[in-house]
Parts: C-alpha cells; sequence; structure tokens
C-alpha cells in the first residue's frame, strides 16, 4: 500500500523448455528450444503438428491426488508453478505470518490475480465429448468450474489460503501482462501480497481446431523453420503450454518480513487497444510503450532490453518493429524473443516475459532469439543466436492480443527508479485516506 | 451392470477415478466408518462419485443422503439396499 | 484530490425485458421470466427451466456479419452497450478515443457457439480428433471470450484499456468495480463496463445437474427460482447483459450529463475455502462488503437497501444472510434485502451488471424490487427480503453482492448523486 512501486519476490515457471525456474532459465540462455512434434494428441490430420509442451510433466509427481480428477491440464501446471513462486519468496501463506508483520497476519491481505485465454479446454472436450457421445449424465460435476476462465485464481487461492482480493483478466495474448497490472493496482489498494501471472494451454483437438481458426498458426514439420517472427519466412506461430507465476508485493511489505530475495520492481504499465480495421486509424502500441515509459517515469535510454510479443505475422511483425524503433529509435535497444524456444502460450506468454525480464536484469545476459533470420525492413537490433552479455537494470515487455489487445509493462532492478513524480500512482483515492 | 453386490472394491475405484482418493488407501478397518468429510472427499467430489454409481450400478441418491457426513459403509449399505 | 465514479448510462438485455424501461417495469412489477427451456430440448435433462430472453439480434440492429461472428452472449453485450451509448449524453464528444476504455464480464463466454460447434467438428462426439475443416471462421472468437470486449470497444471507439474480466458469477460485479478503478486512478475518463452471459446450452445445464445446483422444479417453471424460501431447492439458470457508462464525475458533469448514480465502493475477497462450497460464517463476503462499505465511505446504518446475490440454492441463502449480519449488524435486520434472479434467474457472470442496473433504478426510483417466490421463510433467513411485492422506500444508497464458484465474494455500494456523501 505504499507509494513506491511494488516488488517480485518470487517466480516459478513451467514452460516448454524446462519445468522450474532453473531448467528453465539454463535452457533459455543457452538458446535450447522446447518446440517439438505434438504428442499430446495425434496432429497427423492437422495443417499445424508443432507445439511447445512442457517435457516430462507428471501432475501426479506435484499434486496432491484429490485435485487430479478436478483439473485441466494447465490447471496442474498453474498448481505447481505458483507453489514454486510461493516457495521462492519464502511465504507459506497458510501459516501466519512473523509476529510484527502487521497486515501479513491476515490472510484477506493476499490474493491472486491470474491471466487466462480459453480456460481448461482440454477438460472441456472431454466433457463434450461425453455430453454428445454418451449423454448427459456422463459429464463430470467438476465440469462446473474445471474448464472456466476463473479456475487458476480459484484454485491457488484455496491451495495456498489467499483470502485477499481475486482477479481473472482474458485479453488473449496480453493478458499475462494486464493481471500483473491488476496486482499491482491491488497492491495499491489494500493488498500486501498477490500471486500472479499466467499459465496456459489448449493442446487438444478441440483447441487445435479453434486455434486453426484466428488464422495465425504455421504449418510444417521441421520445429528450426516453423515459427520466425520478423523474418522473411515469418508465417504464423508454433501454440504453446506453459507460463510464469510471480509474487508480487508491497515494497514496504516485503522489506518488513525480510524477503529472501527481490528480483526486480513493476515499474510501469499501460495499454491500448486497436482501432476497429477499416477506420483508418493506425495502431496504438507506439503510444502504449510511450505510455507505459512514462508510467515508469523513465527515459528509452533507460531500457536496456525489449522482450516482443513477436506475432511472426508479416502485418502484425512490422507494426512491432516500428513502434519499437519510433520509441527507442532504430536498433538502439537490444531486441528478443524467447519466444522463438517456447512457442505461444496465449496467457501464459507475457508472464513468462516478464519472468524472463527479470532474470536477465538479475544475470545481465539477455537471452536469444533463436532461428531467425531477421528481415531487413525491421529496423530494430534482435539479440539473435546467442546469449548476450549486458547490464540490463530495465526492460520493456511488450504483448498483443488478438483483436486489438497492447499492454506494455516494465520492470526494473530494485531501488533504482529515478527521481520525480512518476514514481507516485496517479491520483489514488487510497494513498489520500491512507494519510489522513 | 453388474450382476452382484456393490463392494468395497468397487467403491474404492470409484473414489479413486471421482476424488483421486489414493486407491492403495486401505479404505477397510476405522476408515469404513470414517466420514467423507475427514477423509478429504468433499461435496463436489460425492456428487461425482454418486453419479458413477448411478452410471454403472443404476441407483440413485438422494441429496439428502449424499452429505459428506456419510461414511464408506453407510454409502455401500445405500447403493446395495436400493439394488435389492 | 480524488476522482469519483458516475453512472451516466446504462443499457439492459434481461429475460422478459429487453431494454432499461422494460427491465424495472419487469422488476417493479415482480413478475417472473423463469420459463421451461426453448434453446434446447431440455427432456434428458434433472433441472428443465430456465429464464430466457426472446431476442432476435437483427431486430436490435446487428448487422448479419456481426450475427454470424458473435456468439449470442456478444450480441447481448452489444445491444446492451448501444442502448447504454445512446442514453449516456455528450460524456462521449470530444473524448481522446485513448481515454476510453472498456471492461466486460463474462463467466463462460462463448459457451453457446462452443457447445454448437464441438457437435459439428466432432460429429456430435463421434471424433475425439476432431474435423477442423468443419469450423466456423469465427471459432477463434468464441475459443478466447475476449472477443467480446473486441466487439464492444468497436462499437464506441475504445482505443484505451480494453479487457475482459472472468471471475465466475461475480464478473458483473467485479468487471464494474475494475472500470470504476480504471478511472479514479486516472488511467480513464470514461469506460464502457458491464457483463454478459448466454449460458443456456446443454453442457451448462449437464454440469449444473450434476452438482445438483440448478432446481428440480420442473412442473412450475415460473415459481422455480425461490430466493430464501424455505422449499427452495437451487438457482435457474438465466442470460442477459447490462452494460453501463462509467465516467470521471467531474468530466461528467462539466459536459452537463444526467448522472444517475455513483460506483462509491468495491470489494473483493477470495474463501480461499472451496471451488463451489461456502463457508457457512459468510466472513469473506462480510469483508467484501467492508471494504466497499470502507471505500464509499458509509457506515451500515446509511445502507437504505441490500441487493443480495439471493440465488436460491440452500447454501447460499443462508450464507449471505450471516454475511449481511456480520456486516451490518442490528441494521440488517432493519434493511430491504431482496434478490432479483428470483424473476431474472442467474445469468452467471452477467448478472452482477444487471443487479447494478437494478440498484441504480431502485435509487431513482425509490423503489425496492421484490423477491418473487418468497411464500414460506426460511427460519435460517430471517431478514426482511421484500417479498412478492415491490416496495416505496427513500432509497440513496444501496450495497449489492455477489458470490460465485471458485470462492469469489464481491461487494458494491452505489449511491444516488444528492451529493450528500
Amino acid at each position: 500500500m505504499s507509494a513506491a512501486a511494488p516488488v517480485v519476490t518470487g517466480i516459478g515457471i513451467a514452460a516448454p523448455n524446462g519445468l522450474g525456474t532453473a531448467r528453465y532459465w539454463t535452457a533459455t540462455r543457452a538458446g535450447e528450444s522446447g518446440i517439438g512434434p505434438v504428442t499430446r494428441f495425434d496432429a497427423a490430420r492437422y495443417p499445424s503438428r508443432l507445439a511447445g509442451e512442457v517435457p516430462g510433466f507428471d501432475a501426479a509427481d506435484h499434486l496432491p491426488t484429490r485435485l487430479l480428477p478436478q483439473t485441466d491440464h494447465m490447471t496442474r501446471l498453474a498448481l505447481v508453478a505458483a507453489e514454486e513462486a510461493l516457495a521462492d519468496a519464502a511465504v507459506d501463506p497458510a501459516e501466519p505470518g512473523e509476529p510484527g508483520s502487521g497486515d501479513l497476519d491476515d490472510p484477506g491481505a493476499r490474493g491472486v490475480v491470474t491471466a487466462s485465454s480459453a480456460g481448461g479446454f482440454e477438460f472441456g472436450q472431454r466433457e463434450l465429448e461425453m455430453l454428445w457421445s454418451r449423454g448427459s449424465e456422463h459429464v463430470s460435476a467438476y465440469q462446473s468450474f474445471a474448464w472456466f476462465y476463473a479456475v487458476n485464481t480459484g484454485q491457488i487461492s484455496i491451495r495456498h489460503g489467499l483470502k485477499g482480493p481475486g482477479g481473472v483478466l482474458v485479453t488473449d495474448q496480453a493478458g499475462g501482462l494486464d493481471a500483473i497490472a491488476e496486482a499491482r493496482r491491488q497492491l495499491r489498494r489494500r493488498s500486501r501480497l498477490i500471486v500472479s501471472g499466467g499459465v496456459d494451454g489448449a493442446i487438444c483437438p478441440w483447441g487445435w481446431a479453434a486455434q486453426l481458426t484466428g488464422g495465425r498458426l504455421c504449418t510444417g514439420d521441421d520445429p528450426a523453420t516453423a515459427y520466425l517472427p520478423f523474418d522473411e519466412r515469418a508465417a504464423g506461430h508454433v501454440p504453446a503450454e506453459g507460463g510464469a507465476i510471480l509474487v508480487l508485493e508491497d515494497a514496504a511489505a516485503a522489506r518488513s518480513r525480510a524477503a529472501p530475495r527481490v528480483y526486480g520492481e513493476i515499474a510501469g504499465y499501460a495499454a491500448g487497444f486497436d482501432p476497429r480495421p477499416g477506420t483508418g486509424r493506425g495502431p496504438t502500441l507506439r503510444r502504449v510503450i510511450e505510455s507505459a515509459l512514462r508510467d515508469a517515469a523513465m527515459r528509452p535510454a533507460d531500457i536496456g532490453a525489449v522482450f516482443a510479443d513477436a506475432a511472426a505475422v508479416p502485418g502484425l511483425d512490422g507494426e512491432e518493429t516500428a513502434a519499437i524503433a519510433a520509441v527507442f529509435g532504430e536498433r538502439a535497444v537490444p531486441v528478443t524473443a524467447p519466444k522463438t524456444m517456447l512457442g505461444r502460450m496465449y496467457a501464459g506468454a507475457a508472464a513468462l516475459d516478464v519472468a524472463t525480464a527479470l532474470l536477465t536484469i538479475r544475470d545481465g545476459i539477455i537471452p536469444p532469439t533463436i532461428n531467425v533470420r531477421p528481415a531487413r525492413r525491421h529496423p530494430i537490433d534482435i539479440v539473435l543466436g546467442a546469449p548476450r552479455p549486458a547490464p540490463v537494470r530495465a526492460a520493456a515487455v511488450i504483448a498483443r492480443g488478438h483483436g486489438g489487445f497492447n499492454s506494455v509493462l516494465v520492470v526494473r532492478a530494485a531501488g533504482t527508479a529515478p527521481p520525480g513524480p512518476g514514481t507516485e500512482p496517479a491520483r489514488g483515492t487510497h494513498h489520500a485516506r491512507q494519510a489522513v | 451392470m453388474p450382476d452382484r453386490p456393490f463392494e468395497l472394491h468397487d467403491l474404492r475405484r470409484i473414489l479413486r477415478e471421482s476424488a483421486g482418493i489414493d486407491e492403495s488407501a486401505d479404505l477397510g478397518g476405522e476408515t469404513l466408518d470414517t466420514e467423507f468429510d475427514a477423509l478429504g472427499i468433499d461435496s463436489v467430489a460425492l456428487m461425482e462419485t454418486a453419479s458413477r454409481i448411478s452410471r454403472e450400478h443404476g441407483v440413485q441418491l438422494d441429496d439428502e443422503e449424499l452429505t459428506t457426513s456419510t461414511t464408506a459403509r453407510r454409502l455401500m449399505e445405500m447403493v446395495n439396499e436400493r439394488r435389492r | 484530490m480524488s476522482r469519483r465514479v458516475a453512472i451516466v448510462g446504462m443499457g439492459v438485455v434481461a429475460p422478459g425485458a429487453i431494454g432499461v424501461k422494460e427491465f424495472w417495469s419487469l422488476l417493479q412489477e415482480g413478475r417472473t421470466a423463469t420459463r421451461e427451456i426453448t434453446l434446447f430440448d431440455p427432456a434428458p435433462f434433472r433441472s428443465r427451466v430456465a429464464a430466457e430472453i426472446d431476442f432476435d439480434p437483427a431486430a436490435h440492429g446487428l448487422s448479419p456479419q456481426e450475427i454470424r461472428r458473435m456468439d449470442r452472449a456478444a450480441q447481448l453485450a452489444v445491444t446492451a452497450t448501444r442502448e447504454a451509448m445512446a442514453g449516456c449524453g455528450p460524456v462521449l464528444d470530444s473524448l481522446d478515443p485513448a481515454r476510453l476504455g472498456v471492461t466486460v464480464g463474462t463467466a463462460v463466454g462463448a459457451t453457446m457457439g462452443l457447445d454448437r460447434e464441438y457437435r459439428v467438428v466432432s460429429d456430435d462426439g463421434r471424433l475425439s480428433l476432431v474435423d477442423h475443416s468443419y469450423a466456423v471462421p469465427h471459432l477463434y472468437g468464441y475459443f478466447v471470450p475476449s472477443s467480446f470486449a473486441t466487439e464492444v470497444a468497436w462499437v464506441c471507439g475504445a482505443e484505451g484499456p480494453v479487457a475482459v474480466v472472468s471471475t465466475g458469477c461475480t464478473s458483473g460485479l467485479d468487471a464494474v468495480g475494475h472500470a470504476a478503478e480504471l478511472i479514479r486512478e486516472g488511467t480513464a475518463d470514461v469506460m464502457i463496463a458491464g457483463a454478459t452471459d448466454a449460458p443456456i446450452s446443454p453442457i451448462t445445464a449437464a454440469c449444473f445437474d450434476a452438482i445438483r445446483a440448478t432446481t428440480p422444479r420442473n412442473d412450475e417453471p415460473e415459481r422455480a427460482s425461490r430466493p430464501f424460501d424455505r422449499t427452495r431447492n437451487g438457482f435457474v439458470l438465466g442470460e442477459g447483459a447490462a452494460v453501463f457508462v462509467l465516467a470521471d464525475l467531474e468530466w461528467a458533469r462539466a459536459r452537463g450529463a444526467e448522472v444517475q448514480g455513483e460506483v462509491a465502493g468495491f470489494g473483493q475477497r477470495c474463501n480461499a475455502f472451496h471451488m463451489t462450497g461456502l463457508r457457512p460464517d459468510g466472513a469473506e463476503m462480510s469483508k467484501a462488503i467492508d471494504d466497499a462499505m470502507d471505500e464509499a465511505r458509509v457506515d451500515p446504518e446509511e445502507i437504505d437497501y441490500v441487493n443480495a446475490h439471493g440465488s436460491g440454492t440452500k447454501q447460499n441463502d443462508r450464507h449471505e444472510t450471516a454475511a449481511f449480519k456480520l456486516s451490518l449488524g442490528e441494521h440488517a435486520y432493519r434493511v430491504p434485502v431482496s434478490s432479483i434472479k428470483s424473476m431474472i434467474g442467474h445469468s452467471l457472470g452477467a448478472i452482477g451488471s444487471l443487479e447494478i442496473a437494478a440498484s441504480v433504478l431502485a435509487i431513482r426510483h425509490d423503489v425496492v424490487p421484490p423477491t418473487a417466490n418468497l411464500e414460506e421463510p426460511d427460519p435460517e433467513c430471517d431478514l426482511d427480503y421484500v417479498p412478492k411485492t415491490a416496495r416505496d422506500w427513500r432509497t440513496d444508497t444501496v450495497l449489492t453482492v455477489g458470490s460465485g464458484f471458485g470462492g469469489f465474494q464481491s461487494a458494491m455500494v452505489l449511491t444516488g448523486t444528492d451529493g450528500t456523501r
């Protein structure tokens, strides 16, 4: 509830190139791809046959058996990531807080905000199949919640005793950032700690049919030439599962409980929506990047790395690189897309990019964009092929959702906020009240 | 529909599938009389259990009978009473 | 100087009532819109009643392409949006599109469209490896319900923050609460906010049958939704949408807009207890109510009317009765409490916004809508639930609450515009 930017004190990751933050980060720094042929169903009959699947994930190894009948695959991944994040932050919300930690004793000061795109779609397919092939009495009682968009927030809240606000944002691929921004909003209101981010995935035939109609999936069987943002060969993306869950805390609350580590702070954010095609108005991404920087009270030159949305759709790639170049200058900031190792994980993607940006800041290594030969028309400096050592104090993450959603989030090393009024949240009712 | 009584091994399997109760957990002995609530079987898990029993054994259980204060022994008795 | 959030426009599509005026007549007359399901053949189901809308999208100005592209829930949202915008006066004039945002709540998204299209691509469940060549071109928009926010943004021209909020059955309160916060914090000057759901489909009916949450009172559909009644035995599924134009109060006043009410306070909590179950003591809903009253700076005694969640399940109605007593103390016994779900059913994520609309109308007309079908009060529900008949009642400050799967508990305080706060 203090005016300072909230801090990230815990990270949990489920990604196609590694389950768990340590494995993911080792693989990602090394440019190891997690994209391969779909194994979760027989994709031979579909034009898209590659996916980013979290390897070697057996839910029974990680979760109590009683959670298995009631959870979709993506919820299981989310629960595992949330557990890792809370353990990383050394928070056990089910336990009372340390003496003197004030509101941390109140479980209502801790909440959950996650992003979702299609909910537990694989669970939904199974129950739809039961309904139409066998009859309504065969539909699971758990269908009443296992597929819906709010399921991950609810399950994480229940598992970890988080009784504060619970939020769920659905903005397609932009959702991961919008959820973290909503978490920041809650930390400015009443909360001390919010578990936030997104873990997603719909790697099932029914999800495939739906994603194919979106018109943005690539075809082909070679993981090395499938998902190629900013490349002349760009022809869509590989769908993936996974994402990241973060522990966000009010900076003062994290200090007072002596949180073991602070990865960085959520310095700025903005969201904007592209006008309807055909109205003659231009895209909004440039304005959104500028607004996020203004919200962070930072200049373009303060940003050491940009994590791109990387749609791999030529028009969208062009819009993105034009906006980056307009704000930061041509080839003036390193731009990367670790998604090229992972595929696009919808509501999980941008949350994972935020985690990756924080690890980049921590270790001074920008992970690479793999497989891509950038087209000349993109005036940006892409970190290609190998990781690039660089002291990064702040990074911007761009996320764009199907239908017009644009969000940008700025993270920076803790305690490096530039002086100025921008670090104060704008006109918040609750700060005024706190001062009374 | 099996033409035999509803037995403990039937219930064990159904509870594993519908409530995620570990099949190796001994539902015999004292736990046969432990309330479902205390075994970690909640109301939705019980609905799901009842739905499977209904599909497999043709027995409908009423809302009033389906409380988490029921026990495994009582549930088996109810099912077998209905089957007669 | 903190910003205040005014409601300057409102649009409603509800069972038995399309448009705000019709909606208020239905509520004031205590008419029920529940009936035997016509949207699909309900014969195989345990619960066969619902509150349906006789909705012809073409008659409400949707173009053939819009009708093809949008799930019914999106169609309802767009229709409510158009009504809300038509009535909001000059607040949208000379507004920078970047300062205009959209928040749409929905619990189950494009459930009807997904159910229907699944049948086709799977050939009625025969194909596990579904045949994608049979998919409609806009299936992606059903897959991710953020398409609902896109549709509303296209109607109003928003280029600011646009999102879908999906917190189950509290989505309709949470979407408006979220939008109000964007105005308060200064991110937007005007927000189009509300919620929609059109869940009356076989898959929804089947899953609520499976947990016995919907009523099996099939023989008298008009009396099936019975919140707080001793004989209640589950909720009645509904559908609908309500959308508001919210604006910074000063912005609205400076443009001479008619202010219909204020979003004065909002609170949201998780019960961290169970995906469908509620703690009997109502503690977390009570905390949400306390948060909302605190933010609105109103005392319990100032609440003139409580618009209850009142779903008509055994569990819910006791739970929230307990929560009202915890938060309002003795005043809980004096303040009128009612559930409009008795008339328009439970439209999942949409209902919270429909209940905000009912609350604003109660303030405007100084009339409290009734709880229809309340004939034999449950002894454990011992408050004044305004049975069957609307009541003339001086209403300036309303508390409206919601509760949903996932453990979500939300509360909002709405006030009139006499500036006494």
